[in-house]
């Protein structure tokens, strides 16, 4: 078989570029050097797509917060609506000096940047854009995801440590807890789709969505979304670069493109867990006649992520940052106990529908549990509300017969 | 030589390479960036094995677990930038008599599959779902249930053993 264009982009329209090339080099070379070409081709191409999109990504983060804020936001550079300026900015940090502190690990601190993008890039292997359009389907698919995303809190510390500088030592500190912590109700939360899947392969999860998980397991979802914007470091949880106390963390030091890989590294993995979610949540590339055309299918994918992604900048506009201490409260004394009793609850309902019931049903009961736990969830908080509530204005009474208000007052703020 | 044989050179490379770094090199900090990178090699030889579960296992245990406590470790304990140290301890016998153990067991299996191991190795039917039949095999009462309870059993106690002793008094 000989190449053809027209053949090739006929191939490109129904996603299957690489089959088709599979086929015109069938003849003309040995399998393994067409594999290993094709191979590096979808890797460059699953990157340089991650890398271009990321000065989109950019553009829209500015406009949509600029618009929440009732600002205009970038409008200068590429006409009226400022397409151009991530170009323009990128273009400059290209130009700047790089500078290596003195006293800086020089191993430590130039590897810190090549690794937190390879990471974020890695973790792209997975995702199913498309019917038949994924990197590897590996049957250990999200599980890959978690430990790839486990192994990226490494160029934090590299970074931190190897700056010589106290504050991205704390920027590094305070990174990894956050990451750490946040890393456990994620995974539990991601183990119940994969308890009703069955499956851990990405396409097999995308294939088990009848009925879309986030309508199966809402709670699940939501601790999923929280946890995923602390792994990102997105307010409300941004006290990683808390610019006002720490000046920007772990990446204190970096300038020009050493910085801007930082940077990089985050946009790909906001996207990242934007495609995550769409694909465990949201059915993935599933949709009214994707089985049939698998351009639909990408199309439906790409909708769906950036509608979650028009989420986390929408969260990002609204909430103001917490405290470290409320960070860690709220994930070790709320979030973990509200999975692990999930999981618990699902794992027993999931046991106790029979095989073979229709998929609506199974998912109403499930969705009805998930209300359940939420409620109960909801109200033991709101107990532990009021006991702190009782315990600030006893504190109060007592403090006033003393007459000692700054007191009351600063202890007031602390609780509330 | 195929691909996979490169590639097999190329992880074992990065593997003894950075295996060595720990062991020799005096700052603490980058030993522990070694140790990191030799596990990374380690979890591509199991890749190569076509063993997908245990690399990723590889990967979060050894590298997102064990090498960041250790480095935690390194931070909370030492002078941070000067962890310059000799990485010997005065133990040249019991080394030597380790070290002439473990050549020696190598050297066993070396030879005892050497004129029959061959490359890709033989391998039995493809097992499917490889990951469903081990979970399988961790909770049924004819296989490791018992084992894998104890384990459990025994992180738990770790943790909370963990907690006692960090809890200050009287809070």
């Amino acid at each position: 078989m000989s190449f053809d264009i027209l053949e090739f982009l006929q191939s490109l329209v129904q996603l299957n570029a690489v089959g088709y090339m599979r086929e015109v080099w069938s003849d003309d070379m040995p399998a393994w050097l067409s594999e290993a070409i094709l191979d590096i081709v979808v890797i460059l191409v699953i990157c340089t797509f991650n890398l271009i999109i990321v000065l989109g990504l950019i553009w829209l983060e500015r406009k949509v917060v600029a618009r929440i804020q009732d600002r205009i936001g970038p409008n200068r550079v590429g006409g009226r609506y400022g397409i151009l300026q991530s170009v323009a900015d990128a273009t400059k940090l290209l130009s700047k000096e790089i500078i290596t502190p003195s006293g800086a690990d020089k191993l430590a601190f130039n590897l810190a940047p090549l690794v937190i993008v390879v990471a974020a890039l890695l973790m792209w292997a997975v995702i199913p854009f498309a019917p038949g359009v994924i990197g590897t389907d590996l049957n250990v698919g999200l599980f890959y995801v978690l430990a790839i995303s486990s192994v990226s809190v490494v160029p934090l510390l590299l970074a931190g440590w190897g700056s010589n500088n106290k504050y991205a030592l704390l920027g590094a500190f305070r990174s990894v807890a956050q990451l750490v912590s946040y890393e456990v109700p994620m995974v539990m939360a991601l183990l119940i789709p994969i308890l009703i899947a069955g499956t851990m392969s990405m396409q097999g999860l995308v294939m088990a969505q009848e009925v879309w998980y986030v309508l199966v397991v809402p709670l699940s979802a939501l601790i999923f979304l929280v946890s995923a914007l602390a792994e990102l470091g997105r307010t409300p949880f941004d006290l990683l670069e808390a610019e006002s106390e720490i000046i920007a963390g772990y990446h204190i030091e970096y300038s020009g493109m050493k910085f801007a890989m930082f940077f990089l590294a985050e946009f790909i993995n906001s996207l990242f867990m934007a495609a995550l979610f769409t694909t465990i949540y949201l059915g993935g590339w599933r949709g009214p006649g994707a089985m049939e055309y698998p351009i639909l299918g990408l199309i439906y994918f790409f909708i769906k992520v950036f509608l979650v992604y028009f989420v986390f900048i929408w969260i990002r506009g609204t909430f103001p940052r917490i405290r470290i201490d409320q960070l860690l409260d709220f994930n070790w004394k709320f979030l973990v106990p509200l999975t692990l009793g999930l999981i618990m609850v699902i794992a027993v309902v999931v046991k106790l529908i029979p095989e073979g019931t229709n998929p609506w049903a199974a998912a109403a009961a499930l969705f009805i549990v998930n209300i359940l736990v939420g409620l109960v969830a909801l109200e033991f908080v709101r107990r532990y509300a009021r006991r702190q509530r009782i315990e600030v204005e006893e504190v109060s009474i007592s403090l006033d017969k003393t007459g000692d208000v700054t007191e009351v007052q600063s202890t007031a703020t602390v609780v509330s | 030589m195929t691909i996979q044989q490169v590639v097999f050179i190329l992880i074992s490379l990065i593997t003894i390479i950075s295996a060595i770094v720990v062991v020799t090199d005096r700052n603490l900090f980058r030993a522990a960036v070694g140790l990191m990178a030799s596990f990374l090699g380690v979890a591509g030889l199991y890749i190569i094995l076509e063993a997908g579960f245990l690399a990723v296992a590889q990967l979060l245990v050894y590298i997102g677990a064990i090498s960041i406590l250790v480095i935690f470790a390194i931070m909370m304990t030492r002078r941070l930038m000067q962890t310059i140290e000799s990485p010997f301890n005065s133990q040249p016998v019991w080394g030597l008599i380790g070290a002439v153990l473990a050549f020696l067991l190598l050297a066993l299996v070396a030879i005892r599959t050497w004129p029959t191991a061959q490359y890709p190795a033989p391998s039995g039917p493809v097992v499917e779902s490889s990951v469903q039949q081990l979970g399988a095999l961790m909770v049924s009462p004819d296989a490791y249930v018992v084992p894998f309870e104890v384990a459990s059993v025994l992180l738990l106690a770790a943790l909370i053993g963990a907690v006692a002793i960090s809890r200050t008094e009287g809070s």
